[in-house]
């Protein structure tokens, strides 16, 4: 591996397929990880919002049993590898897209894959709010729906924005993992020319690309979340 | 006005062992309009508990409150939230909404009840101006002084012009000179708008302060309710003594008497009573002599108070120097037992 990369030769192949593919591979990475995370908020979000709404002591008490329930599916969903979560959504995928294979089709499992996860990081951060707080938008009448807009959400703005660069950076990171089921972007580069063609040049050229994008989404979202929160005095 | 009757509030307990605390105990307390009223107590007496009941963010286990007459119990949640339009509260942690501006924070009741922008706006605008912040519409909580919060979460809870407004342990968090001027700002509003104001407070000087009448809650029952001068200079109840003089002796038997003595309490009200040599002349006018077995002063509002404990040696005596005191222009005399 080593050996490959002080061989002129493969520098200047490698310079050949990074000038020609990695335009459109990162652009592929960008908007999958962009649109899966999209969609796995639109599904997260509320369910998070339900599993600390929705507790016997919670604003909007659901059934024990449905809640039960709620936990449960998302802990499933949260412990399957997503190698074998991919393989095992192929019939929904297949449903929605058409096709297993391809970017569009990768969109699915990292929805599935995501969503749960989010879930949970939602959940995280509505629970700081603080209960005196929704106690006070209760003394003031407030409906659980006022509440949960209004108050929950809201207050918890800083924490949802830096757990979501969470999100967002580790679904860059399962997008590259569905370049085996043939999802497009730097994933796939590094995998078919690295993996199974041997030109770690060109792999270690995708990796440095998903390592800046990480940075680049990371500070972004931090300095976002740190803009937001009122309750820093700037 | 506002009417409790027979309250009673159990929790099912955490400790092992027992199953049920109860929190309140039959507590019947009548509140009048414009009242400034205090509901003291020591922590643990149930003063958060009943303020809760009051508008139902506790349900009481039993018993009854009724707002003007309306029964918040019988409600169903939607008129329950709608009820809470005239019963606002304000809290010891402010509980101000810290994403939001001040003025976003004054407007949050009024936007709850779809008030338009424009005039929640104004609202708000006049509200920060009789809590004294007209240049904090655009800070955020964060940027404020604690004094400086509860002044919002007061105009917070005046938006929606309340007949009530419950205070819990709303100066607790505070110094005591911003605690006196948060207490000038309540009393002021009561005397502008007559708004009835519930307090709940662990201390004695909130409610010297602002209140009109007072009940003292220990253990979850009311000990006992009045004119807050009349409790205050003579309280009947061991909680309340133990609140009115928590130095002197008398809640702590033996105080310095014989175990046979009859002992009996002088109030002294005003100053001219309290440079007479009153006990001097007792011994001459009527011939008790009587030994001083504990003594206190105490400012009440604008008053001064001084409270003496005499012990005398019988039962005669006893009611000769009740007759003798109470005769006396601002001095009032009781006879105290020691034990209860």
């Amino acid at each position: 591996m080593i050996d490959s990369l002080f061989n002129g030769a493969s520098w200047a192949d490698a310079w050949r397929i990074i000038e020609s593919e990695f335009l459109l591979a990162t652009w592929e990475t960008i908007y999958v990880t962009i649109l899966s995370t999209a969609f796995a908020i639109i599904i997260g979000l509320p369910l998070g919002v339900l599993l600390v709404a929705g507790e016997k002591n919670g604003v909007l008490p659901l059934p024990a049993g449905l809640m039960k329930a709620l936990n449960v599916i998302v802990n499933i969903l949260r412990s399957v590898p997503f190698l074998i979560l991919m393989i095992l959504v192929f019939p929904l995928t297949r449903l929605v897209v058409g096709t297993v294979v391809g970017t569009p089709a990768s969109i699915v499992p990292l929805v599935i894959a995501a969503f749960p996860f989010i879930a949970r990081l939602v959940e995280g951060s509505l629970r700081e709010v603080n209960p005196n707080t929704i106690e006070m938008a209760q003394s003031l009448g407030a409906s659980p729906m006022q509440i949960i807009i209004r108050v929950m959400i809201p207050e918890s703005v800083p924490s949802l924005i830096s757990n979501g660069t969470i999100a967002i950076t580790t679904i860059l990171g399962y997008s590259a993992m569905s370049g085996i089921i043939g999802g497009g972007g730097l994933g796939k580069i590094a995998i078919n020319y690295g993996y199974y063609r041997y030109k770690y040049v060109v792999m270690f050229a995708a990796v440095i690309l998903l390592v800046v994008l990480v940075q680049v989404f990371q500070s972004l979202g931090t300095k976002m979340a740190i803009r937001s929160d009122k309750r820093l005095k700037h | 006005m506002i009417e409790i009757r027979n309250l009673t509030k159990t929790f099912r307990s955490s400790t092992e062992g027992i199953e049920y605390v109860e929190a309140l105990k039959n507590v019947s307390i009548t509140i009048n309009d414009g009242d400034i009223f205090g509901i003291i107590g020591m922590s643990g007496a149930g003063k958060s508990t009943l303020v809760r009941c009051i508008n139902m963010l506790e349900r009481p286990t039993d018993g009854t409150v009724l707002i003007d007459g309306v029964d918040l119990k019988k409600l169903s949640e939607k008129e329950l939230r709608a009820a809470r339009k005239n019963v606002t509260m304000i809290f010891q942690g402010f509980n101000l909404l810290m994403q939001r501006t001040c003025l976003k924070n004054i407007t949050f009741p009024l936007e709850l009840i779809g008030t338009p922008k424009a005039e929640a706006r104004r609202r708000a605008m006049e509200l920060l101006e009789l809590v004294g912040l007209p240049d904090k519409a655009g800070a955020y909580p964060a940027q404020l002084s604690g004094g400086q919060q509860q002044r919002i979460a007061i105009a917070r809870a005046l938006a929606t012009d309340p007949k009530i407004l419950l205070c819990d342990e709303a100066t607790s968090a505070l110094d005591p000179a911003t605690t006196s001027s948060i207490l000038q700002l309540i009393k002021e509003i009561n005397e502008k708008t007559g708004i009835t104001v519930v307090v709940i407070t662990h201390q004695m000087s909130v409610v010297e302060d602002i209140c009109n009448r007072v009940a003292i809650l220990d253990g979850g029952v009311v000990a006992e309710q009045g004119d807050v001068r009349e409790v205050f200079s003579h309280p009947s109840s061991a909680a309340g003594r133990r609140l009115v003089y928590p130095e002197s002796a008398d809640n702590e038997s033996p105080i310095i008497g014989g175990s046979n003595q009859k002992f009996l309490r002088i109030v002294f009200e005003g100053a001219a009573s309290a440079n007479a040599p009153l006990i001097a002349d007792m011994a001459i006018d009527v011939g008790v002599r009587a030994n001083i077995a504990a003594a206190s002063t105490k400012q009440i509002g604008d008053h001064a108070y001084a409270s003496l404990v005499l012990g005398v040696d019988s039962y005669s005596d006893l009611e000769k120097a009740l007759e003798y005191l109470n005769s006396k222009p601002d001095v009032s005399a009781k006879e105290v037992h020691i034990n209860d």
